[in-house]
């Protein structure tokens, strides 16, 4: 990352549904330099006018020079890079980017970019992944990073979603939990808890992030991704129940 | 809408050749120190303004005209880059 980073024109090669509203663009870059997962990019959509609209998304596939070990999901082939974006009803970009873009279409964009929300392979240490809503995409590289380099670094994920439809990635992450070992999820419902869910649904709280994060003396590197909201309180529990300050990393969309 | 220092990315890697969300800022109003990625910004916007997290003092401005991207840095005793990230 010592160039300074410039726009490029991207075109989209395929795309898909995750859910109902969040959708994967596969973008094809020429010479994407690759990228550390937890990285993102910044989207800009002109209209004919000239008026602009930049926002930033995260990377959600891995990136590997060779192609994909395993085929369990998204290694990335080089020069490709995959977005999830998450639909609001709303918006002024995201609309844009779920239901309008098709194959084919180009979109300009920056980076990759932000060298501090990222996990690298030479880390040792457990690491606890808490996401909000689309907060998981960039959460999935550093899955699929691990996944895809054979880490044995103890990896947890609590991912916060209002009913079961709203995971992303959720038959991706099933084939994770069992073939790459040492990785775990746990859902938290907001909304609507599937059949036969211990518990009624709820937002994320101390008992979640206590019972299925990893004690503090483990001393793990926690990352936290969501909502503004969101990300306050997991972030204020984690500290609340002594996990050091430093090793938080968080990163905040927006929204309420 | 608040979101934080990882959204200035983009915008300052224009300006520094190293990523700069990683640099250490020390914030002048109270001494805390962290990464420019922990700043609390409000955005999106043609102009970001990058408070302390510790005690909201402006730490940074970052505006964008047409032609020119200015940076301001008044909030900060000190700035610390890595020279190798
Ligand atoms: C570093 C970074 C990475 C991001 N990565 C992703 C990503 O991988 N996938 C993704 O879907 N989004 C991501 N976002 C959020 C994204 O940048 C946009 O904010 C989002 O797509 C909304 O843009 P919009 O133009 O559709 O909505 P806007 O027109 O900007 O806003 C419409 C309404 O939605 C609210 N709103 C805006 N953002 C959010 C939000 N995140 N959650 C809830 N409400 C919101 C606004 O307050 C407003 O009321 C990321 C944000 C940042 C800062
Ligand atoms: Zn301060």
């Amino acid at each position: 990352m010592k160039n300074r980073i410039s726009w490029r024109v991207a075109t989209v090669s395929s795309a898909r549904w995750e859910t109902a509203s969040a959708r994967t663009l596969v973008l094809d870059v020429p010479d994407w330099p690759g990228h550390l997962p937890g990285q993102h990019i910044d989207v800009r959509l002109t209209a004919e006018d000239g008026y602009t609209a930049q926002r930033s998304y995260s990377i959600a596939s891995a990136w590997t020079p060779a192609p994909s070990a395993t085929g369990a999901g998204s290694a990335g082939a080089p020069g490709t890079v995959e977005l999830t974006i998450q639909r609001l009803d709303d918006g002024e970009v995201s609309p844009y980017l779920t239901d309008v873009v098709e194959p084919g279409d180009q979109i300009e964009l920056r980076g990759p970019v932000g060298g501090w929300f990222v996990w690298r392979e030479k880390q040792t240490a457990p690491v606890l992944l808490i996401a909000g809503g689309s907060g998981i995409v960039p959460l999935m590289a550093m899955i699929r990073a691990r996944g895809e380099a054979r880490g044995r670094q103890p990896f947890r994920l609590i991912y916060s979603v209002r009913t079961p439809e709203d995971a992303a990635y959720a038959d991706e992450l099933r084939l994770r939990v069992r073939e790459n070992p040492g990785l775990d999820v746990h859902f938290v419902y907001t909304r609507k808890a599937p059949d036969g869910w211990p518990t009624p649904p709820k937002r994320i709280d101390v008992a979640a992030i206590n019972s299925h994060g990893w004690p503090p003396d483990f001393q793990p590197d926690c990352y936290v991704c969501g909502p503004t909201s969101f990300v306050e309180t997991a972030a204020d529990i984690l500290v609340a129940l002594g996990h050091d300050p430093k090793r938080i990393r968080t990163e905040r969309f927006g929204g309420a | 809408m608040e979101i934080d220092g990882n959204a200035l990315a983009g915008d300052l890697s224009e300006v520094f050749a190293t990523d700069a969300t990683v640099a250490v800022f020390t914030c002048a109003g109270c001494g805390h120190a962290g990464a420019v990625a922990t700043l609390r910004v409000w955005g999106p916007a043609p102009g970001a303004v990058g408070r302390c997290p510790s005690c909201t003092d402006v730490i940074l401005r970052l505006v964008r005209t047409p032609s020119r991207l200015i940076l301001t840095l008044t909030g900060a005793t000190r700035l610390e880059l890595p020279l190798d990230a």
